[in-house]
């Protein structure tokens, strides 16, 4: 029996209403817990800073994309480079990090659960792969759905119990969590090397809109119940004169009801930031936060992240091809393609994120000007689209950005960020800054809440003990006036606790576990999943070219499986 | 050809196994079992189907110690795997070739193996497609699944390929005759190309063949390049293609709707290498400004693109990875095999399921002859002859399971569907019974030392 007392930490943890407490923090055999023995092993961390260990809602750390970035970037992976050590294997890399170098890398800054948010059918065995090679991490693999041929046939004819009933079988077959969506129809389009515009924009051949597909897929969320919504990357990405399009994506669900007691939102919005930009083009962009923000401040059915610009080089991948081809044709550098059969398509470009460039530091105004405008701190979350507009090493950078005003300013004023930074967005008029409870919010507690996790994300007890201690007392420090010592600290944990076992200490890896996956298994819905297989083996037979047998995910590739079982419909 | 007639005297069928043969992994295989052997495939082209019936041919059994007379001597499993390990451990400079022809789950032991030791992790790689992942990091990498081609495509072009002779059902299941969702009529629905100056068995059966002369594909993919960005070509024949016909093939190739290039070791090993494949990719990244195109490595091997695509995931880098500083490194030139064999710097060679001294250079094999190797393989070959210790391991995707990837990145679990040889071992066991041993050399190494 291994009890430990956190003794003496300065607590935050939002679930539960702790906000900078002086307290304890128990856990006994990997779980958090009331009460501890005398024979508990006592670790003080006397004033220091206690949370839940960090949740990310929105990386891509696994699949077939990460690794034809690494394949064709070997100009990344000799960045990063550190040597083995008595616990760690050798890592590589710096946007796009060998597997074993993201689970370590994660866990010094304290986190204990990633999203992995784009997961291709065909190819979840090999996100499965990585997922198995990347250790201290668990993590939640989102199966793409938004560009699927069964998905927006279902759609266009409005059969949502069967598309309910695809979805709940896909989830089994490529063990995934929930409905990742992006760039509805437009990926579609990419398999013509076109691209659709806006929601109402229809898919070619199959005459359907991405209005039309999140509509259905949000219903089809809905009536399984699953532990999260819908998770929409909406059209236009990075175009300027987005905006709108985004808020109409958000408000066309607005309508539907939950059917979950677990989450409160029934979309989420990701990487808003590149999906809140006014104006017509390049040369009159402007910040459209303050729409978006608005939109989020005054309703309760969304939430999202920010996929906030970190001003570094890196390694853009998405499933959204055509968007990536634009911008290859913008910035020159070598592009790569991914496209998998009847589902999806993807594309892969390095990208330099310049504070010296125009574009770079008008999109790095815009993230924090959301994370600034958006009032609750439970309907936003703290993520760089990982490795999109930064790798997710940058976080404990833009916690010292978050708190401190005055860095933001300094920045501004010194160039470090050029002059569209402040004239083209609000950021300049925003003074606000966010507290160590907001911190938490943000970075743990609203991304448990968003996903529906039933054992992290709170230091409630019975949850699972995923600590994360960080050498700053709360009392001592002024973030505003030391953001240095903000980032260092959230970047080096002083203890990362992850099931109960100490992974990190004072900054090191000290212990190495194997990763969970969680996937979302759906019951109660079994017959109607056999009448849609017979539906649909048909048309896998004739256009796939593998076996279906050869498809599914063999139960070996989620050796630790967390399972979150649904009653369909409850 | 003699007709052969079909097999019907079987015990069982399994069925959906994977070719073990070339990139193309097919999975409808239907394999005919009888007394614990595979007599019959079914679905799979002569070359899938004669490398899985046959593979008792010069199969090797037993694991084998060469002796001091020189011969292969039969020892016990724990005899052979004590002798490789012992040679592993006192390795300075060792390398770890082959693992296209197994498992990722071999590979897994594998890696971890090359860490503790410091050995250069490469495959066939570096004697196939190298130049092609060059000119990936290069230039990009526009690939697709292989269904998107069979679904969308109008326009298929084989560059340097021959897949009619290497990779015989490629046409047939994945590119040019399946009836797609968008091409219902199959082979009529497209057009096909075969580049190549060679008028090979694919040529024959294609729409056009672009006969260009030996060593001329940089030059012509240049003009088609030129021609695509409606540039003026000044020579009235480059690469012995007549202007005109460079400005039709790149006008049709605009206007395609969605177009396929598959290329081979013939694009990638002629007089300009990778700088082919740069050109081919620059090509097509400019045709996508009119139309959607996609290439795809015509990969051999069955695993050859899962070791690039584990090692990358695993390390960052996709073959010749040199981990003798104890953090990976790599570099063409420097860090792959047949430099650090014609070097004379490698001392200890292990081969898994490949056959180095088939291929390799005479220098590169010279060196092989004077150092020790380790082969873990299922067929006795031209490596074996040199080998000093020989470990029998199992076939993948017949005797046992295990995960490959097809040449456009799709992962297959490959189901086993007869029993190995009692006397052979799993890949997978072998190479962890080899760390497991050198691990426990090395940690009585690092307790007489600190003593």
């Amino acid at each position: 029996m291994m009890e430990y007392i956190l003794k003496n930490g300065i607590v935050y943890d939002p679930a539960n209403n702790i906000a900078g407490e002086k307290k304890d923090v128990m856990f006994k055999d990997g779980k958090i817990v009331e009460n501890v023995s005398s024979d508990a092993k006592v670790l003080d961390v006397t004033d220091k800073i206690v949370m839940p260990a960090g949740i990310d809602p929105h990386a891509h750390v696994a699949g077939p994309k990460l690794v034809v970035g690494r394949i064709y970037r070997p100009e990344d992976s000799r960045k990063g480079v550190v040597a083995p050590n008595e616990v760690c294997r050798p890592e590589s890399g710096f946007s796009i990090p060998s597997c074993p170098a993201t689970g370590y890398r994660y866990s010094k800054m304290g986190y204990g659960t990633v999203t992995e948010a784009a997961m291709p059918p065909l190819e979840a065995k090999h996100t499965h792969e990585e997922i198995m090679a990347i250790p201290n991490i668990d993590i939640t693999p989102l199966p793409l759905f938004g560009n699927n041929w069964f998905v927006m046939q279902y759609a266009k004819e409005g059969q949502i119990d069967e598309l309910a009933a695809f979805i709940s079988a896909w989830l089994k077959i490529t063990k995934g969590y929930g409905i990742k969506i992006v760039n509805p129809c437009g990926t579609e389009a990419w398999g013509w090397g076109g691209n659709v515009h806006g929601i109402d924009d229809p898919a070619p051949y199959f005459d359907v809109t991405g209005r039309e597909v999140i509509r259905a897929l949000s219903q089809a969320n809905e009536m399984l119940g699953l532990p999260h919504s819908i998770h929409v990357h909406p059209n236009d990405l990075g175009h300027p004169g987005n905006f709108p399009t985004t808020v109409n994506t958000l408000d066309c669900v607005k309508d539907i009801e939950k059917n979950s007691s677990v989450r409160n939102q029934t979309i989420h919005l990701t990487h808003a930031q590149f999906h809140s930009y006014a104006g017509t083009s390049w040369r009159d962009v402007e910040s459209g936060a303050e729409q978006v923000a608005d939109y989020i401040n005054k309703n309760k059915h969304v939430t999202c992240d920010i996929g906030q610009i970190t001003l570094d080089e890196t390694t853009t991948m998405t499933a959204d091809g055509p968007m990536e081809f634009d911008l290859h044709q913008l910035n020159g550098l070598k592009w790569a393609n991914k496209d998998i059969e009847l589902e999806t398509g993807s594309g892969i470009v390095p990208f330099i994120y310049s504070g010296k460039a125009p574009v770079p530091s008008f999109q790095w105004g815009v993230g924090l000007e959301l994370f600034l405008r958006i009032k609750d701190p439970w309907q936003v979350c703290l993520t760089t689209d990982h490795p999109n507009a930064g790798p997710f090493i940058r976080y404990p950078r833009i916690i010292s950005w978050l708190m401190s005003a005055e860095r933001r300013q300094e920045m501004m004023d010194n160039l470090e960020v050029r002059v569209w930074s402040y004239k083209r967005t609000g950021l300049g008029t925003l003074d606000r800054e966010y507290d160590f409870n907001e911190i938490a919010t943000i970075t743990r507690a609203a991304a448990a809440k968003i996903y529906g996790y039933q054992d992290r994300g709170a230091l409630t007890p019975g949850y699972n003990a995923d600590i994360a201690v960080y050498d700053l007392n709360p009392n001592d420090i002024d973030p505003s006036k030391e953001p240095a010592a903000i980032e260092h600290a959230f970047g080096n944990a002083m203890y990362t606790i992850k099931d109960g076992q100490i992974l990190v200490k004072d900054g090191e890896v000290v212990k190495v576990v194997p990763s969970h996956t969680l996937w979302t298994n759906v019951q109660g819905f079994e017959e109607q999943e056999k009448a849609v297989m017979e539906k649909v083996m048909p048309t896998f037979r004739r256009f796939y070219t593998v076996k279906f047998e050869n498809y599914k995910v063999q139960d070996h590739f989620t050796p630790n499986p967390i399972i979150t079982t649904v009653q369909a419909s409850k | 050809m003699a007709y052969e007639p079909p097999v019907t005297d079987y015990d069982e069928i399994v069925e959906n196994g994977t070719c073990a043969f070339c990139g193309c992994n097919c999975d409808d295989l239907d394999f005919l079992v009888k007394d614990g052997h595979v007599v019959g495939v079914r679905h799979a082209c002569r070359l899938g189907a004669s490398k899985v019936m046959e593979d008792m041919d010069q199969r090797l059994m037993v694991p084998m110690i060469r002796d001091e007379n020189g011969e292969l001597q039969e020892v016990d499993w724990d005899t052979a795997l004590d002798k490789a390990a012992e040679l592993i451990a006192g390795a300075v400079r060792p390398i770890f070739y082959g693992w296209s022809e197994t498992s990722i789950e071999t590979m897994k032991h594998g890696i971890r193996l090359g860490e503790l030791v410091g050995a250069v992790l490469d495959n066939q790689t570096t004697i196939c497609h190298g130049p092609s992942l060059q000119a990936v990091q290069n230039a990009g990498y526009p690939i697709a699944t292989l269904g998107e081609v069979k679904n969308r495509a109008d326009m298929i072009i084989y560059s340097g390929s021959n897949p009619m002779n290497s990779h015989p059902r490629h046409l047939a299941r994945y590119s040019t005759f399946p009836r797609g969702w968008f091409r219902k009529r199959g082979r009529f629905d497209r057009t096909l190309v075969t580049m190549d100056p060679k008028y090979s068995d694919t040529a024959k059966m294609s729409d056009i063949w672009v006969g260009f002369e030996q060593n001329g594909d940089y030059g012509f993919y240049n003009a088609i390049r030129a021609a695509v960005k409606g540039k003026e070509i000044d020579q009235d024949y480059v690469s012995g293609i007549p202007k005109e016909d460079i400005m039709e093939l790149a006008e049709a190739m605009k206007n395609v709707q969605f177009g396929a290039l598959f290329f081979g070791l013939g694009l990638t090993h002629t007089l300009s290498k990778q700088r082919n494949i740069d050109m081919a990719i620059e090509m097509l990244v400019d045709l996508n400004e009119h139309a959607k195109w996609v290439l795809t490595p015509m990969r051999g091997h069955f695993n050859v693109n899962g070791f690039n695509i584990f090692m990358a995931y695993e390390c960052g880098f996709p073959y010749g990875v040199d981990y003798c500083r104890g953090y990976q490194r790599y570099m063409n030139g420097e860090t792959n095999t047949i430099d650090l064999l014609t070097r004379k710097e490698c001392d200890v060679f292990m081969v898994i399921a490949a056959d180095p001294g088939a291929h390799y250079p005479g220098g590169a094999v010279k060196h092989l002859a004077e150092i020790p190797v380790i082969q873990v393989d299922i067929h006795w070959g031209p490596s074996t002859e040199i080998a000093d210790v020989v470990l029998p391991g199992s076939f993948i995707g017949v005797e046992c399971a295990g995960t490959s990837y097809r040449m456009d990145g799709v992962p297959i679990y490959m189901k086993k569907a007869v029993d190995k040889p009692e006397t052979c071992r799993d890949d997978e066991w072998i190479i962890r019974e080899l760390h497991e041993r050198v691990q426990k050399i090395k940690a009585e190494e690092a307790a007489a030392a600190s003593k």
